[in-house]
């Protein structure tokens, strides 16, 4: 069992509110996973040109300054450093391959949660009411954020298997499930080319995703032909850069809500979590069906 | 009428206030509030009690109700009613999966739609649903009734023993097993006499009937001595 969340934004004026109306959805979503929790947020968009990486390290303190600089000698240019408890959000001007190559070269004890030009993700090992308080979640701004409580079933117990998984540029999935053929999945994967940092089913699936994207489908189609090769069980909630989609496979017996007011999208493994937004009473609330695609996006 | 507010009244404080009053005869009645979608609402109630329930609930409301007429003014999450023995459940949105699940008896009306797996396992309980039901409705029903007034998906019906389904709408699929049956004037008379029990306005005459085409049935009275 797990929990997902997720909240889209539909007016920029609500940003403001983004962190504070998510952390008590990720919160009551605690006792659906209480092992580790994680959150993928969309805001801050890098400038032209530069690309914004998340990193993890699981020393608390750990010398980001070093990389920073290290990043800003190779690549020339301002680089921009946030660090976020383990976490550290760095902006440098160079390409997905080149900072890869470089980290990969230089610092191959961290870990790439994320690239894109907008999104970050954080995870951490612990109770979600620990994870959101340490992340301060509740100042956070932004247009939309997806967010994961973790149950473990398939796989230990650790930051590096919990969610949100990186699908590639500005895309990350959370699920709640199971999947039965990862492992043959993973080997055709790693046959593309691909690797993968844990044994985690879900990270598959977010392989199996970034791959056929990478074919050149779109997130629709990736996500349509998923029902076909995953054989398991999920719920997944997909953030992309301007908005996210949520998808249950055929048997759908993972739970999924979906409310929608004038102001906002939410998606969530339980009401619970929706209860308390804004508008919740009178949003329009209904059940995703099996094997259908939802997403919403500002444009 | 007493009123409890989930805000400051834990679910099992509420259930036990509700279970102190089983074998009462319950004449007074019972509105809960602040909700939240949160689960196991009223559940084991077994007095012929009134609660309404004002708002979305979570999981299990209402599971193995006897006796007590329970009204859920909102939307249910799974489980509603589960293995429910007696009394009326009524819901006035919609319900998640497994609503009514393995329902020895009793009423369950769902006014909304009702997800995937409505009626599942069903014991002999009735459930009228006044929208649409989502796939594998009525999977392995025993006994009991499910009536449609709108569409059914996928799968219905599969490995059906004895219980009787009727749906006004279309059928996007019959589960193994599952056929359709003729409606008789008798099935149309007990039928009018469940919806209107269960205040739903649908015209009897509108909905076809489906059963089991008894095919799947391994065990048979003459080879009794065999077992």
């Amino acid at each position: 069992m797990c929990g997902i969340v997720g909240l889209f934004l539909k007016q920029e004026s609500l940003e403001p509110s983004l962190g504070e109306w998510l952390e008590p959805m990720l919160v009551a979503m605690a006792d659906r996973g209480p092992d580790s929790a994680g959150f993928a947020i969309y805001h801050n968009p890098a400038p032209d040109g530069a690309l914004k990486l998340t990193l993890y390290h699981p020393e608390t303190g750990f010398d980001w300054e070093t990389i920073a600089e290290g990043l800003g000698t190779a690549f020339v240019g301002n680089v921009d450093l946030q660090v976020r408890v383990t976490h550290a959000v760095i902006v440098v001007n160079a390409t997905e391959a080149e900072a890869r190559a470089w980290l990969g070269q230089h610092h191959p004890d961290v870990r790439i949660t994320s690239v894109g030009a907008e999104i970050e993700i954080y995870k951490e090992k612990g109770l979600p009411d620990d994870v959101a308080e340490s992340y301060a979640i509740r100042h956070l701004t932004g247009s939309h954020a997806l967010a994961h409580t973790r149950m473990a079933t398939e796989s230990a117990v650790t930051t590096e298997h919990s969610h949100p998984f990186s699908t590639g540029r500005d895309l990350c999935l959370v699920h709640n499930g199971s999947l039965s053929n990862h492992n043959r999945l993973r080997s055709e994967l790693e046959r593309h080319g691909m690797t993968f940092q844990t044994d985690n089913d879900s990270e598959v699936a977010a392989g199996y995703l970034t791959h056929r994207m990478a074919e050149g489908a779109s997130l629709e189609e990736a996500l349509e032909s998923s029902l076909e090769d995953l054989d398991g069980f999920f719920t997944f909630a997909i953030g992309t850069r301007d908005g996210f989609a949520v998808l249950r496979d055929g048997i759908a017996c993972k739970p999924a809500v979906l409310a929608e007011t004038d102001q906002w999208v939410a998606m969530a493994s339980e009401y619970r979590s929706i209860a308390h937004l804004p508008g919740a009473a009178g949003a329009r609330i209904w059940e995703p069906a099996p094997a259908t695609v939802y997403a919403w996006s500002r444009n | 009428m007493i009123t409890v507010d989930l805000n400051c009244v834990d679910i099992r404080e509420l259930n036990q206030r509700l279970h102190d009053l089983n074998g009462d005869d319950g004449r007074n009645p019972w509105r809960i509030v602040g909700t939240d979608g949160r689960h196991s609402i009223a559940v084991g109630l077994n007095a012929p009690l009134t609660v309404v329930v004002e708002g979305h609930v979570g999981y299990y409301c209402a599971g193995m109700n006897q006796h007590a007429d329970v009204t859920v003014n909102g939307h249910a999450g799974p489980g509603l009613a589960e293995n429910m023995m007696s009394g009326t459940v009524r819901v006035t949105g919609n319900a998640s999966q497994g609503a009514g699940a393995s329902a020895h008896g009793g009423l369950l009306v769902i006014e909304g739609d009702a997800s995937s797996r409505c009626g599942i396992s069903l014991k002999g309980g009735d459930i009228v649903v006044g929208g649409s039901v989502g796939h594998m409705s009525a999977f392995m029903a025993q006994a009991g009734r499910l009536v449609v007034c709108g569409d059914a998906s996928a799968g219905l019906g599969d490995s059906i023993y004895e219980a009787e389904l009727y749906v006004a709408g279309s059928v996007g699929g019959l589960g193994a097993d599952c056929v359709e049956k003729d409606v008789t004037d008798d099935h149309r008379r007990r039928l009018a006499e469940l919806l209107c029990r269960a205040g739903i306005d649908a015209d009897p005459g509108s909905f076809r009937r489906f059963g089991s085409a008894r095919t799947l049935y391994n065990f048979h009275v003459d080879h009794a001595g065999a077992y």
